[in-house]
């Protein structure tokens, strides 16, 4: 009866704090939205449009790498496959006064007709589909022959390298499909509004937040409850998973391509606000960026994936606005401090050091003992009822 | 004589021509409590990695419940009923016992039925009573590698348990114990045979007088050397022979435990 309660009470409590989590995360949305843009001038507040869908991304590094315990270093295919997916919606939205019923770049190498791939790219609901669904399939796919196989750990990295390869060399060899190095840019209307113009880019900016909102809804979920508890359980011992009757491969498949596909969504809002795609963001040095997001925030931390994204990019444009030599390094240098004195990252440490700090500066003591004894209710019990 | 749940036929096992396993038979009835003993080396744990699908075998079969589980894998092992504890503790660290026996008894183990199905009452009721009996009820809450080496394993035998299989296989569950802890697995175990077949592998000899209800295995060199009760095992010449590795004085007997201390 007394543990009945106990349940009924821990899933009240839980329920509490979920609403109060929604009602915080629906605040940072408001705030972004209305507040944000007060602050900041056109330019800035575009820059922080790209990196908000930069940080969509960041989550689905952090669930196939912080939870999952998968180092994808391929997420740039998937972005950028989402990237294109809106841009050739746009390139299709072609004016009637326009010469060709071509993109221009197409009758710039003689193309006479759209390739037939092209399409569907006409109809908005399929390229809405097609920004989650491509990469998330392909991820899919690509997923279910790795972890079939039992590929893991640095294979694995590598293998999503390898596919970055060919699909760079891929997109940066077709130019009669898709102006090749070039990329596709140069955006005119998208819903007959000009995509340049400030209006449209703060629509963007506003729909990134909501799909920001919506994605970080999605990753708690996932990562919440029993699903992502067998993740935690993947990632920190697979075999054993295995012997208690899981088997693996079904959910490292469903993870990645989430994850994909999180990535497509991401690119496709990207490339809205930088008004341009190309094989670029397939680079391996992107890829690895993106890790590198997830780690300066903290990996197995969704804030700290979205905290991330924007904290490094912002830093990455501010030094790069000012000592444009020196950016790379950096990074370089962020990422060694990072791994070296902050292994969890910034969240990882405001949930240790900084709550000590925290405490110290407001003047509420702690004992420091081993967290062995911290975390031991019958010590405790002791502590509160008997005195130090 | 009741129903064999565990049939092992001309096992062989080999590995680049090395010989794990060599030609073993072996048989459990349902309901036993069947402890394994043998050297280092002897194949004890290569055993236990033919039964779960680990490793496959080179030539003959293992039968459980009359079905050849050759061409399963691990995971469809153990759906059917067999549960398999670790040498060293493996439980999931960064999770709480709670958490861990939560997944470990979930019952529709597939992707969606895990991401969709709320756990049902009855199941958080089960593991409200094994974080019980397993004496964890107090740090049901806390991060698994908070635990002490002996409530990991008692953990993990946990774990074992919220599987409810039919067939538990135990690789040494008393390693690094404590006397009492010792004493305490041994009744755990014996109070667990009544309602499932166990195969426990052990090298502590006082524990296997504890439990070893009834017959005893001895695995030398990949193969069964003889099987029997454990003061007969115990003073079989060929036994002690092995556990020492020299001709013994056969007029003299000597106490398996010294020879396993002298090991």
């Amino acid at each position: 009866m007394a543990a009945e309660i106990a349940v009924e009470r821990r899933i009240d409590s839980s329920k509490r704090r979920l609403i109060v989590e929604a009602a915080i995360v629906l605040a940072i949305a408001l705030f972004f939205i209305l507040v944000v843009p007060l602050l900041l001038s056109d330019f800035r507040l575009n820059l922080m449009g790209r990196f908000l869908a930069l940080a969509i991304v960041a989550l689905g590094i952090d669930l196939i790498w912080g939870f999952t315990g998968l180092l994808s270093l391929g997420h740039g295919i998937f972005f950028t496959l989402g990237g294109y997916a809106i841009a050739m919606y746009i390139k299709l939205q072609i004016p009637e006064s326009a010469s060709s019923r071509l993109p221009e770049f197409m009758s710039l190498y003689g193309v006479t007709e759209l390739p037939w791939f092209w399409k569907p790219f006409y109809s908005f609901p399929f390229t809405a589909l097609a920004v989650v669904l491509i990469p998330g399939i392909l991820a899919g796919l690509l997923g279910y022959v790795i972890f079939r196989n039992r590929i893991r750990g640095v294979y694995f990295s590598i293998l999503t390298q390898a596919a970055t390869i060919i699909f760079f060399n891929f997109f940066n060899g077709q130019q009669k499909l898709f102006n090749g190095t070039n990329g596709l840019t140069d955006f005119q209307t998208i819903f007959g509004a000009k995509v340049n113009s400030p209006g449209t880019q703060y629509t963007f900016y506003i729909l990134t937040i909501i799909v920001l909102v919506f994605a970080y809804a999605l990753c708690r979920w996932l990562t919440s409850g029993r699903f992502g508890r067998l993740l935690v359980a993947i990632r920190d011992d697979e075999s054993r998973v295995r012997f208690t009757g899981y088997d693996p491969t079904g959910f490292k498949v469903l993870v990645f391509a989430i994850s994909g596909a999180l990535a497509g969504l991401s690119g496709a809002f990207f490339t809205l606000q930088t008004g341009i795609i190309s094989p670029n963001s397939m680079n391996i040095a992107f890829s690895i960026e993106m890790v590198i997001w997830v780690a300066v925030g903290g990996r197995a931390s969704l804030v700290g994936a979205i905290l991330g994204a924007l904290v490094v990019n912002f830093a990455k444009s501010l030094l790069s606005e000012k000592f444009p030599d020196i950016w790379l390094f950096f990074q370089g240098g962020l990422f060694l401090l990072v791994v070296m004195f902050l292994p969890d990252g910034i969240i990882g440490w405001l949930r240790t050091r900084g709550k000590d700090l925290f405490r110290a500066a407001t003047g509420r003591k702690r004992i420091m003992t081993y967290p062995s004894l911290e975390e031991d209710p019958e010590v405790e019990y002791e502590r509160k009822n008997l005195g130090d | 004589m009741s129903e064999k749940i565990l049939e092992i036929e001309n096992l062989t096992v080999s590995f680049d021509g090395f010989k794990a396993l060599n030609n073993l038979n072996f048989s459990l009835n349902t309901g036993e409590l069947r402890v394994i003993i043998g050297p280092n080396g002897a194949g004890k744990t290569t055993f236990l990695d033919i039964i779960t699908g680990k490793t496959k075998p080179t030539e003959g079969n293992v039968r459980f419940k009359g079905k050849n589980l050759r061409p399963y894998s691990e995971h469809q092992i153990a759906r059917m009923g067999v549960g398999r504890k670790f040498q060293t503790p493996r439980v999931y660290l960064n999770l709480t016992p709670r958490e861990n026996l939560e997944l470990a008894c979930n019952r529709f183990k597939n992707v969606f039925s895990t991401l969709f199905r709320k756990p049902p009452t009855a199941e958080r009721r089960t593991i409200g009573g094994l974080l019980e009996t397993i004496g964890l009820a107090r740090k049901a809450d806390m991060k698994a590698n908070l635990l002490s080496h002996g409530e990991k394993q008692w953990l993990e035998i946990g774990m074992l348990v919220a599987q409810s299989p039919d067939l538990l296989l135990v690789d040494e569950p008393v390693a690094g114990l404590t006397d009492e802890e010792t004493e305490l697995t041994g009744e755990l175990l014996v109070s667990l045979s009544k309602s499932h077949s166990i195969i426990v592998i052990e090298h502590d000899m006082e524990f296997v007088r504890q439990i070893a209800q009834g017959q005893v295995t001895v695995l030398h060199q990949g193969s069964v050397l003889c099987e029997g009760h454990f003061d007969e095992v115990q003073s079989d010449p060929r036994v002690i022979e092995v556990y020492l590795g020299h001709e013994v004085d056969h007029d003299q007997p000597i106490d398996l435990q010294q020879a396993a201390l002298q090991e």
